[in-house]
This record gives structure tokens, sequence and C-alpha cells, in this order.
């Protein structure tokens, strides 16, 4: 790390911004294991109380921003200063969607707890967990100032969308097997589906620490090659087998699970059906 | 390190030292000043930046035991050859100072004149003249009906900008700026630095600041000395976001040891 400001006023102001950050991370953390609890023992109280959380999140977004700003008008930093401390602006943003995707995961858990429950939710807590971890380690990062540290975590975001694709298609089964499933499997789904933004946003805030120690802007880089091996194309029209990603082929690593993904899904679509 | 500059470069200081008496003030300075640009040159009191550009128009050498090595190129040809004349180097390269100073009690029309005429030179239609150099200083319309006054009844911008008039008379090819607003408030610094920007389609220029925040604004290129050596050179959106070396990241964020 540099070494002080001169101005020791200045520097302090820094360091409040750094742990104003560092305390939104931390509650994001409390609401995502607080929520896990509130599922797993089916404790809709503690739930509630979860969503509370979110507020304090929200007060600290504001303190931040308002703090940024008088740094920008009246210190006009520059330099690794200038990086932290827009960075600081937009990492804020990403914890405060990550409260409010914690509010989602209480509400749907809340509403889950109406219900008898359809299965032990352990693949959740686990995603729950590896999601948890990242957010963790890119403050760690952050903290540290290590952008090695940093670029790690964006590469695990792969294993938090693995599970989403797992738990995803687990639930299918559940909904094709009983129609009486699909509220429940439709919350567990979204529950998952919080958890994986959860962790985008914590790689969105590793992205933004590796800019912060290296001036070097990572972001969207071979996006456009990610997206083409994801994107499914819908059954052709005459029902003759569809050749779906040859790059996806060319990698071999989710092509097993996707090819048995898209099995599944022709077979809730059936045949005949077609797109609009 | 940022070849296009060496290539466009106006002037050129190669391997520049520079002492006062047996106080070595610059050490082997080798830097480009890249034509139609500003380049900006910062650091603290005593890192020599000041030194550098008076060694560039020759003006370091006019103090008592001042002396250089090393060699300065205009347009490739060194300033301190044995065939040049001093005088005709501080004619194309212009030099504008700290403290505005007019003629205080010469009139604007004449202090505008007063480079040319101590040149021996007068201009085929004057008041034409006058104004062309006054527009380019972005002084005509304030002074346009006041020609006649005392340089010295002029606010402290506009003494200042008639010094930039008075160095443009001479038709400089390179316009050298020690501190230009230092003794300015805030509009009249932005009327400065607003006239820097647009002198910077005719001239090459080299400005000397203490304000980082000026060395952002209007420079192109932008220099970091500290004690008599160049520690960086580079754009100035690389130097005020990502700068390499650690001295220039902790000057400019305000970290001094």
């Amino acid at each position: 790390m540099p070494r002080l400001h001169t101005d020791r006023l200045y520097e302090g102001e820094l360091r409040k911004i750094r742990e104003m950050l560092l305390m939104m991370g931390a509650k994001v953390e409390e609401m995502l294991s607080h929520a896990m609890r509130a599922l797993i023992e089916r404790d809709s109280e503690l739930a509630e109380r979860t969503l509370y959380i979110d507020r304090q999140i929200n007060r600290l977004e504001i303190e931040v921003d308002d703090l940024c700003l008088r740094v920008l008008a009246r210190r006009q930093p520059v330099a690794s200063d200038l990086r932290f401390v827009t960075m600081a602006l937009k990492v804020v943003t990403d914890l405060e969607r990550m409260g409010d995707l914690g509010v989602n995961i209480c509400e749907r858990v809340i509403e889950l707890n109406e219900e008898p429950p359809l299965k032990p939710y352990v693949e959740v807590v686990n995603m729950a967990e590896a999601a948890q971890e990242m957010l963790r380690e890119a403050l760690d990062a952050f903290v540290a100032g290590d952008a090695e540290r940093a670029l790690a975590i964006v590469e695990r975001d792969s294993k938090v969308d693995a599970y989403y694709g797992a738990i995803f298609r687990e639930l299918l089964t559940y909904m094709m097997e009983n129609p009486r499933n699909i509220f429940r499997a439709t919350r567990v789904q979204s529950i998952a589906k919080y958890i994986e933004r959860i962790a985008d946003h914590s790689t969105n805030v590793a992205e933004m620490v590796v800019f912060m120690v290296r001036g070097k802007d990572i972001r969207h880089v071979g996006k456009l090659e990610r997206r083409s091996a994801h994107s499914s194309k819908p059954p052709a029209e005459d029902g003759s087998e569809v050749d779906p990603r040859p790059a996806a082929e060319k990698s071999g690593r989710q092509d097993d699970s996707d090819a048995s993904l898209r099995d599944v899904m022709s077979a809730v679509r059936g045949p005949q059906s077609r797109r609009p | 390190m940022l070849e296009s500059a060496e290539a466009s470069a106006k002037m050129r200081a190669d391997k520049l030292s520079a002492w006062f008496g047996d106080k070595q003030a610059l050490r082997s300075i080798s830097l480009p000043l890249v034509e139609r640009k500003v380049t900006a040159v910062i650091g603290p009191s005593g890192c020599g930046k000041s030194t550098f550009i008076r060694c560039l128009n020759r003006m370091h050498e006019v103090v008592a035991g001042a002396r250089t090595a090393g060699d300065v190129l205009l347009d490739g040809k060194s300033v301190y050859g044995a065939d040049v004349d001093p005088v005709r180097v501080r004619r194309r390269v212009g030099m504008v100072f700290q403290k505005p100073n007019p003629f205080p009690t010469m009139s604007v029309r004449d202090n505008v004149l007063a480079g040319l005429r101590l040149s021996g030179i007068t201009p085929p239609d004057p008041d034409a003249f006058v104004e062309e150099v006054l527009g380019q200083a972005a002084l005509w319309d304030e002074v346009k009906d006041a020609l006649d006054r005392p340089g010295g009844a002029l606010s402290g911008g506009q003494q200042q900008r008639l010094c930039i008039a008075r160095c443009l008379a001479l038709e400089p090819e390179v316009v050298l700026m020690d501190e230009p607003c230092s003794s300015l408030d805030p509009v009249a610094t932005a009327k400065i630095e607003e006239l820097i920007h647009d002198l910077r389609e005719r001239y090459t220029i080299v400005v000397v600041t203490h304000s980082m925040q000026q060395a952002a604004r209007v420079s192109d290129y932008t220099a970091f000395f500290y004690l008599g050596e160049l520690v960086e050179y580079d754009l100035a959106d690389v130097i005020f976001t990502k700068p390499s070396d650690p001295r220039t990241e902790d000057y400019i964020t305000g970290r001094f040891g």
C-alpha cells in the first residue's frame, strides 16, 4: 500500500470510505447466512428480522456516495486515489444490489416456509456459501490491494453458475413429476437465481479491485465468446436436430450438463411446441 | 517510451545539466517538447523546473556563475552552438514570467510593439498588427478602447495577457510560461488557461506550474521533476490516472515525504 497522505484529514476520509464499504460487505454476508439458516430451520421470524439489515446497507450506500462526492469536490483526487474513489462509487452500487437480492431471498424463504418442504435444500445452501466466499474474498482483495486474489475470484464465478444449472435441472424434474410442486420449485429456483446474481456482483467488485490496483480494465474481456457458447437455440421448426454450439463442444467442459438441460427443456416443451 | 512524442518534438533537451556555481540544479535531463502541444513541468520547489525552461532559451547563463552541460535542440539544431546568437534564440523561444511585468508607464499599444521596436522593426500597419496580436492573446475586446492607457493600469490578469501578447508579437515558435497564473485570481487563471489551449494551434508551449490541477487541466504531456532529475514523462492522461513511478504517485496525490 502507498504511504499516508500528508493531509491527515484527507487520509481519514479515504479510510472512512474503505471502512464503510467493508461494513456493507459484512452486512450482505450476514443477510445471506441468516437467510440460509431461516430456510433450513424454517425460521420465518429470522427471515423477517434479516430484512431489516438491508435498511442499514441502504443507509451506508448513501453515506458512501455522499463522502465520495465530497472528496471529489474538495480534494480533487488523482492517480490511485482517483481510481479508489471512482471504484468506491461503483462498488457501492453492487453492494446495495446484493442487499436487495438478500431481501428477495428472505421473501422467498418466508413463502417457502408456509408450505411443506419440497426437498432438503443442501445445494442451495452450498451455493450460497460459495457466493458468500466470493464476496468475502473480493473484499479481502480490496483491503489488501491484491489484484491476483481478485482475478482468482473472477474465475470462480463459473462454479456458482454451475451450481445454478444443476439446481435448475433438478427442480425441473420435480415440476414435471407433479404440477403441485411448481409453486415451491419456482421459489427455490428464484432463490438460486438471486444467489447467482450476488456472485455476479461479487465478480464486479473483484474486477474493480483489479482496476483500482493496476489501473487496468478487465471487464467484458471474452464475454462475447462466452455468450455465444451459452446461447441455446429453439428446436428447429421441422423437428430436425439442431446443432447447438460448436464453441461449447470444443471446450467440452459444461457440455454434458448443457446437453441434458436441453433434453429436459425439450421434454417440457414437447415436440409440438412452437416459439411465438 | 512515447516514441510518437520523440518523433514530433519541436525542441528537445538532451542530457541537459545545469549548475549555479557548485550547486547542480539539473541532472542530465532528456525530454522532448512536442510541436503544437502543451507540455507541463511539475515538481516541488527547488526541483529545477524553472531552471529547466530557462535553459531552453539560454536565459540560465545570464545569471552569474551559472553554466550548463548537455544540449538543447530546436528543430534538430543546437541552441548552444558556437555560431548561435542567444538573442535570436530568445526571439524564437519566448518567455512569460510569473509576475505580470508589462512596461508600466508605456501604453498598451506600445507594450505590444516594444519587442519589435527594440529589434528595429516597424510593422507595415501597426494598428492592424496590435489588434491581431491582442486578439491572439484574448485581450483585444477588453482593451480596444484603452490602447493609450498605461500597461500598469490594467488588472493583473489583463497585464499577464498583455505580457503574452508582447511575447507573441515577436512571432515565436515556442512559448515558455513560468508559473503564469500564480499571482492571478481564478477568473483570470481560467482565461489564461483557455488562452493556452487556443495558442496550442500555432505554438509549442511549455508551462511550469506548482498547481497539479492546472497541469492536469492544460497539458497534453506532463513531466515530473524531483531534486533536479526527470522522474517521469508521459501523456497527462496517464500521469494523472496511472503514473508508473511511485515518486510521481506520491507527489501528485499529496503524499509528501
